[in-house]
């Protein structure tokens, strides 16, 4: 609960007090995400072990010794009817809303784009995504070609379609966000580590070659990255 | 009370005419049922097709992704609309219900009748996507501007939808009439059986929300063949119009499959356990009619990822989170049904058993996936496709399969009991497990579902393992349910002409169907005389003797 309140006082708080308070420390919404998964699946199996052992425990217990036994379980009075509902559901609803709250905070990171955030504009097409990086340098990648993003910068990508609906969406960073004609939408990443096996692919069903729209892509550093973007630029 | 009759012979005309111009409901559930069964084999098999395709990188079964997408189009619209729905709300409904409440048949049994029809007019026109050039691969979703500009064969699914819609607000009218008017005398709401109280409150939702799906399937056809365009962004239209409508009808839509599921649940555990439901009031008013209250308000969960506006998104993770209130409360009367009981197993109550970890799984792994930061991860992937496998889909099919044991004595004076049915069983089980946990496993790392190849993944390893691996599992699991599934039919055709004899009430049961009826009922179900029922009656009145 105090979670809960924290997050939405947390939500309003924020929004006041400036951005100072996290450029210091960027979150890493990959990190919550897989803090966050942690909790829930702790959470989830809990229950679901509390309950899968009641369950066996009566399936074995209470198996009848000859075939005209009856059950002797006794009716509810009207106090422990209410109290059976009213207990479990409080329960439940409390667990709901820790949850709610923690998701609330991650939803938080995942959302709230820092100001120093690097902007690349996604356009995807059936069946590829086009990528404009800064200074107007058009990517084009496919399944061989990857795009490069500078270790250590966050990058925003501000997402369109020009055709159907597509998914933009990078497992590694444990995001994506649909990309449909006349809307535009957005996902950011903080690539705090260099990596060479991150995937970005259409998680959006859009017809024929949906599973081959993809291409990858790599964290590296600066230099290396101003290295490919002048490439780029120049081919382009 | 009266006693159940014998069978009476229906009329003399020849036995496909009796059946073609039948409205009895019991004949109608029977149509229901080798009509969801059908569509089952057929979807089944399409299943089968993707999922050895999945098996391996690279094409190996099919020519072309859209050869693929039209089998994953038809699998997915198929084991809903065709199989599902109609074996519960169509099968088990038509044939139990007005049994269970003591009527001698359904309100307006000719309009039954055309509900029957229209949804074989509906898998005619679903199936005729095989032998058209274009049929449609637009996923059972049908989410435009893919289903507009596809060349495929958009109004085949738009012709299916409305058939099945139509079919579907018929029955409900018909069986909400029946229930509140038919009753036997004496019947009170509290006695009703719960597989009465789910059927009612899943064709309540239909009634109120498949006009929407019928409207956002319309204007679909509307934007492709009369040149209209509601979701056309470039002519001011919007492609998420589409995404809320269609939602707002097919997430109530998994309670209509869910809820009657459950019901089917509370009717055999308390019967094999000869015990009262627990908690019955909690379980109708808080359970079942709290997921009806709740139904409407959480269809943004499968928007998570759509784009929609922020403080949507989370408000729609409180709804959705809430959702685990009455279906705690419900799953707490299920589990507390057997406490106290006196359990007897047979293959029904096998199913059973299995149910409760099926709900467990299913459900539970369905918490990450209502909040919105998770899902954006998660979303589209096959830890989803895992998810709702394990609770609409193997859920609910397990349910209907006990159910069919349980009163396969009832429809054919037989059981469908034996060593057939508990190896049968057993695969099916072990099966289902086998082919969807690995897929949460991979879901987990991305692996996206409706992809046939997943070249792009190919150097990414979980637990030391290429998702290659863990689909080859997944595809032999697919192979062992098919083994199971095959001999389960085999098992029911054999059964039903050279089963073993049953007694009218083989399970003992207090239940209407059971006490009053023969085996199977006659035509007006209960001979001469019409049942009356006491204040003191109930169908799960064990300890009175
Ligand atoms: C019993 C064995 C079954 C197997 C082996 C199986 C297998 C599959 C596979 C491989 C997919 C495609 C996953 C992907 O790449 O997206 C799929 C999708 C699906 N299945 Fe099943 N399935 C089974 C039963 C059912 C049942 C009983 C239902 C009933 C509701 C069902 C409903 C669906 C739906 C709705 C989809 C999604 C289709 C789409 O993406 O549009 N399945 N299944
Ligand atoms: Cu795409
Ligand atoms: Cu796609």
């Amino acid at each position: 609960m105090m979670k809960f309140l924290s997050a939405m006082t947390g939500l309003v708080g924020t929004t006041l007090v400036s951005s100072q308070a996290f450029a210091k420390e960027l979150p890493v919404p990959n990190e919550s995400w897989e803090r966050l998964w942690d909790t829930v699946m702790l959470d989830i199996t809990v229950i679901g072990v509390i309950m899968a052992i009641a369950a066996v425990w009566m399936l074995f217990k209470f198996r009848a010794t000859s075939p005209d036994q009856v059950g002797t379980a006794k009716k509810l009075t009207t106090v422990q009817s209410i109290a059976f509902a009213l207990i479990p559901a409080s329960i439940f609803m409390a667990d709901d809303f820790y949850l709610a709250a923690n998701g609330w905070t991650v939803w938080n990171d995942y959302r709230r784009v820092p100001d120093n955030a690097m902007e690349v504009k996604v356009i995807g097409y059936q069946w590829y995504f086009e990528y404009e990086y800064p200074g107007g340098v058009l990517v084009e990648a496919d399944m061989e070609t990857p795009v490069m993003i500078p270790v250590g910068q966050p990058v925003v990508f501000r997402m369109t379609s020009e055709d159907v609906i597509h998914s933009f969406g990078i497992p590694k960073y444990r995001v994506k966000e649909d990309i449909m004609p006349g809307r535009k939408t957005y996902i950011w990443v903080n690539p705090v580590e260099a990596q060479t096996d991150g995937v970005v692919q259409c998680a959006e069903f859009c017809g024929e070659a949906h599973s081959q729209m993809s291409n990858p892509i790599h964290a590296v550093p600066q230099a290396e990255y101003n290295a490919w973007l002048a490439k780029m630029a120049a081919e382009g | 009370m009266s006693t159940p009759t014998t069978t009476a012979s229906h009329s003399a005309a020849p036995a496909w005419k009796e059946w073609l111009l039948t409205t009895d409901h019991k004949r109608i559930g029977v149509l229901y049922l080798v009509g969801s069964m059908a569509a089952f084999g057929v979807a089944g098999l399409m299943a089968l097709i993707i999922r050895f395709e999945q098996m391996e990188l690279g094409m190996q079964f099919i020519s072309s992704g859209t050869e693929y997408n039209g089998y994953l189009y038809f699998h997915g619209a198929a084991m809903i609309l065709a199989f599902l729905i109609p074996g519960l709300t169509g099968f088990a409904a038509n044939y139990f219900l007005p049994l269970m409440i003591g009527a001698r048949d359904v309100a307006f049994p000719r309009i039954n009748a055309f509900s029957v029809w229209l949804f074989y007019f509906a898998i005619v026109l679903a199936l005729l996507s095989f032998i058209v050039p274009d049929g449609p691969d637009i996923m059972w979703t049908g989410y435009p501007p893919y289903s507009v500009t596809s060349a495929s064969n958009t109004s085949m699914y738009v012709f299916t939808v409305h058939l099945l819609g139509f079919s579907s607000i018929l029955g409900a009218v018909n069986f909400l009439v029946t229930v509140i008017y038919m009753r036997a005398p004496g019947m009170g709401w509290n006695q009703l059986n719960i597989f009465v109280w789910t059927t009612v409150a899943a064709f309540v939702i239909q009634l109120i929300f498949i006009p929407v799906l019928a409207a956002a399937v319309t204007l679909l056809l509307f934007d492709k063949y009369l040149g209209t365009h509601f979701y056309d962004p470039s002519a001011g239209g919007d492609v998420l119009l589409y995404q809320n409508l269609f939602w707002f009808y097919s997430h109530p839509a998994v309670y209509v499959i869910f809820l009657p599921a459950v019901g089917i649940l509370f009717d055999i555990m308390a019967t094999m356990a000869k015990n009262r439901v627990f908690n019955y009031k909690a379980a109708v008013y808080a359970g079942i009619w709290g997921i009806v209250g709740i139904a409407g308000i959480v269809w943004v969960h499968h928007l998570y990822i759509a784009g929609m506006p922020d403080w949507i998104r989370l408000g729609h993770m409180v709804t959705t989170l809430l959702i685990s209130v009455p279906v705690g409360i419900l799953t707490l009367s299920l589990w507390g049904t057997l406490y106290k009981g006196a359990i007897t197993y047979n293959t029904a109550m096998m199913y059973a058993a299995s149910c409760l970890y099926l709900i467990l799984l299913g459900g539970l792994t369905g918490i990450p996936l209502a909040i919105p930061s998770m899902t954006l991860h998660l979303s589209e992937t096959s830890y989803v496709h895992a998810h709702f496998h394990f609770i609409m889909a193997l859920f609910s099919a397990f349910a209907l399969f006990a159910g069919i044991y349980y009163w396969f004595p009832k429809m054919t004076g037989r059981f469908a009991d034996g060593p057939m049915a508990t190896i049968s069983f057993w695969l099916n089980f072990v099966g289902v497990n086998v082919t969807f946990w690995p897929l949460f496993i991979i879901g987990k790392e991305g692996m996206p579902r409706r992809y046939w190849d997943y070249e792009m993944f190919k150097d990414v390893e979980v637990l030391g393992r290429s998702f290659q691996e863990f689909h080859f599992i997944a595809t032999i699991g697919a192979g062992v349910i098919a083994i199971g599934m095959l001999l389960q039919f085999i098992n029911f055709i054999a059964s039903a002409f050279n089963g073993k004899p049953a007694p009218t009430n083989p399970w003992n049961s207090k239940s209407l169907e059971w006490t009053h009826t023969a085996s199977p009922p006659g035509p007006g179900n209960f001979g001469d005389t019409d049942v009356i029922v006491d204040e003191n009656w109930s169908p799960y009145e064990y300890t009175k003797g």
